[in-house]
């Protein structure tokens, strides 16, 4: 047998002895396996964290909350004015005396009809759920499941039923909202519509996306 | 592997590093399926092809579609006008997302009648209703593509389904879905990525294992009876017959069948009068105004239905979800050993073919706009549709089940 082959043959014969589990030192690979799996398995998390993250609002997307102005110098009684906002349409509604009055009058059919529900910048925290009662200015999605609601301010509307005072229906689920934006009891949307934060510049413009406060 | 086909040749030299003639007799000229198939088993296979026309009808409309919130309209109208057959793509894939459930539908509907959900198929069950919930995510989505209005307002809702989980939880799943504050331009592009990669691959994942785990079981039949229990000396059971020629034979007249009332509709009806493709979905989506009347497309409004009949976000979501949710548990809430209606109660017959009845009534209210009488039906057919599953694990245990026959009969 030539020197070579015999090295071969010993090569092989301590192969085969290290696949039984002869002089296996069993905590070694645990530890091994072990250490391999949180290594592996960390790696894997980041991973998917990452990615995950990246499906969340980008950058550029974030910035894009830009406060808008409108001007309300041309709404006439009982018109309202859709304004875009972070892509969301923004509703200021010139509201009529019979609206105003109408506050009060359907305020046992709400279910929230005193603004508790965090739904308002505090300063729109009242019965009018405004800074001036006359001018209605609230996010026009549906808290349901965001629809925009459509105007109806016709009184006693036919689909509406006798009792309607005019306000706002949502056609997807039905659901309806009063001049303020306070949701009816017994309708799928769960809270008022949303007033978003704004300001008035002056008598005839507001400013939509900037608190009161900020700018006082 | 048989020794005999792994001689000469070049299927011989395939066959000695690849087992392609031992999975084809493992799985069509040598899978024994029952030799009583009706009407109902046209379906399976029937799916599949579907599954076939929507991947290669994708594959190319994907060429010129562009996932793009200014670009994307115009490129559906674009494929649909310029594009060489451009319109007959689409309108197969169109056309096939609805037959796709029509199919399905019945494929399921199958399965409740001849029991074909229980044991040994349970998990085959549980897979196809994974496929199930994949479809609709992958119709959902697609939906979304074209960037009509019906697409935008369909995604807001159905995405702020999602909102209804409380604390806090909810809105930020609605925040990472849409990734922006609104559905807008990463919301399509993230829709087209998960629809035409993502949720395919998985749906074809599954199908393996749907087809893998039925020739591991053995497909049911109309008798419900187990063919395995009744073998020959040479081991092939005596009420089986292969599935190549016999049953390849049945459903490619099936196919046929199928493929007149498939063409019909994409040359004569492709809207199918605003079922299969709703006309607000002709105007480009519009951030700022909601539809007058948003339902969606009819597959989708058994649950949606479910969804309007509760007063209540969390609840009604909820419902919805129990709705889909129940389904995979139903081997276990049927609990007679009887797998066909053929050999079971009269209660049981009525139960079914109540909640048939009531599935396809919450379908059409869902399609209509909310009215009072819609809601109190709806809400008499959600009961109707739970009471099903609760009626059945009562009575299952207690009914009194015709004698089993010996054989197919």
């Amino acid at each position: 047998m030539s020197a070579k082959k015999k090295a071969t043959d010993e090569r092989r014969v301590a192969l085969d002895s290290s696949i039984t589990n002869e002089g296996l030192d069993p905590k070694r690979r645990r530890l091994l396996v072990g250490g391999m799996s949180a290594v592996g398995g960390l790696g894997v998390g980041a991973l998917g964290v990452s990615m995950l993250a990246s499906m969340s609002p980008s950058a550029r997307a974030k910035a894009a909350g830009a406060p808008v102005e409108a001007d309300i110098s041309k709404l006439s009684p009982g018109q309202l004015l859709t304004v875009e906002w972070r892509g969301k349409p923004v509703w200021i509604v010139r509201r009529t005396e019979q609206a105003l009055q109408s506050l009060n009058s359907v305020a046992s059919q709400l279910s929230d009809p005193d603004s508790q529900e965090d739904m308002q910048p505090v300063y729109a925290q009242n019965e009018t759920r405004a800074i001036k009662p006359e001018y209605l200015v609230v996010v026009g999605i549906c808290t349901h499941l965001g629809c925009s609601p459509t105007y109806r301010p016709e009184i006693a509307a036919p689909d509406l039923g006798s009792d309607w005072e005019g306000g706002f229906f949502c056609p997807c689920h039905g659901s309806k909202f009063d001049y303020a934006g306070r949701v009816y009891a017994g309708v799928p949307a769960p809270t008022n519509l949303e007033v978003p934060p704004y300001q008035y510049l002056d008598d005839n413009r507001i400013l939509i996306g900037v608190d009161q406060e900020a700018a006082a | 592997m048989s020794k005999e086909n792994t001689g000469g040749g070049l299927m011989g030299w395939i066959d000695a590093r690849l087992p392609v003639t031992a999975a084809l007799e493992k799985h069509v000229t040598k899978y024994y399926a029952p030799k009583n198939f009706n009407f109902w088993y046209y379906f399976g296979a029937l799916s599949l092809m579907v599954l076939i026309i929507q991947i290669v009808t994708g594959i190319f409309l994907t060429m010129n579609y562009k996932p793009d919130g200014d670009l994307a309209f115009k490129s559906v109208e674009y494929i649909m006008r310029d594009v060489n057959f451009g319109w007959l793509i689409r309108y197969m894939h169109s056309t096939g997302a609805s037959l796709f459930f029509v199919v399905v539908y019945l494929h399921m509907f199958r399965a409740l009648l001849y029991g074909s959900y229980k044991k040994p198929r349970e998990l085959l069950w549980i897979f196809g209703m994974l496929i199930y919930v994949c479809l609709m995510a992958e119709a959902f989505m697609g939906y979304l593509l074209p960037w009509g209005q019906m697409s935008y307002w369909g995604a807001q809702v159905i995405i702020s389904l999602f909102g209804a989980i409380p604390f806090g939880i909810g809105d930020a799943v609605t925040l990472w879905l849409k990734g922006d504050y609104i559905v807008s331009d990463a919301t399509l592009n993230r829709f087209f990525a998960l629809h035409v990669i993502a949720v395919p691959l998985v749906l074809i994942g599954l199908v393996v294992a749907h087809i893998l785990a039925l020739h591991e079981v053995g497909s049911n039949n109309p008798d419900g009876i187990e063919i395995k229990a009744n073998k020959a000396a040479d081991g092939i059971p005596k009420d089986g017959i292969p599935f190549h020629p016999y049953y390849t034979v049945k459903d490619l007249f099936g196919a046929c069948v199928f493929f007149l009332v498939f063409f019909a509709i994409v040359f004569f009806a492709p809207e199918m009068g605003g079922y299969f493709l709703e006309h607000a979905n002709f105007v480009p989506a519009d951030p700022l105004k909601t539809p007058e009347h948003i339902a969606p497309v009819w597959y989708f409004t058994p649950f949606y239905a479910i969804l309007r009949a509760v007063p209540d976000k969390l609840m009604g979501v909820m419902a919805m979800g129990a709705a889909i949710l129940v389904l995979f548990f139903l081997p276990w809430i049927d609990r007679n050993p009887v797998r066909s209606i053929r050999y079971r109660s009269l209660a049981y017959k009525v139960l079914l073919f109540s909640f048939a009845i009531a599935f396809i009534v919450l379908g059409y209210y869902g399609m209509q706009a909310p009215t009072p009488t819609g809601t109190f039906i709806s809400r008499l057919c959600a009961l109707i549709y739970f009471g099903f599953f609760i009626g059945l694990f009562f009575i299952s245990k207690a009914e009194k089940n015709k004698p089993l026959p010996e054989r197919l009969t």
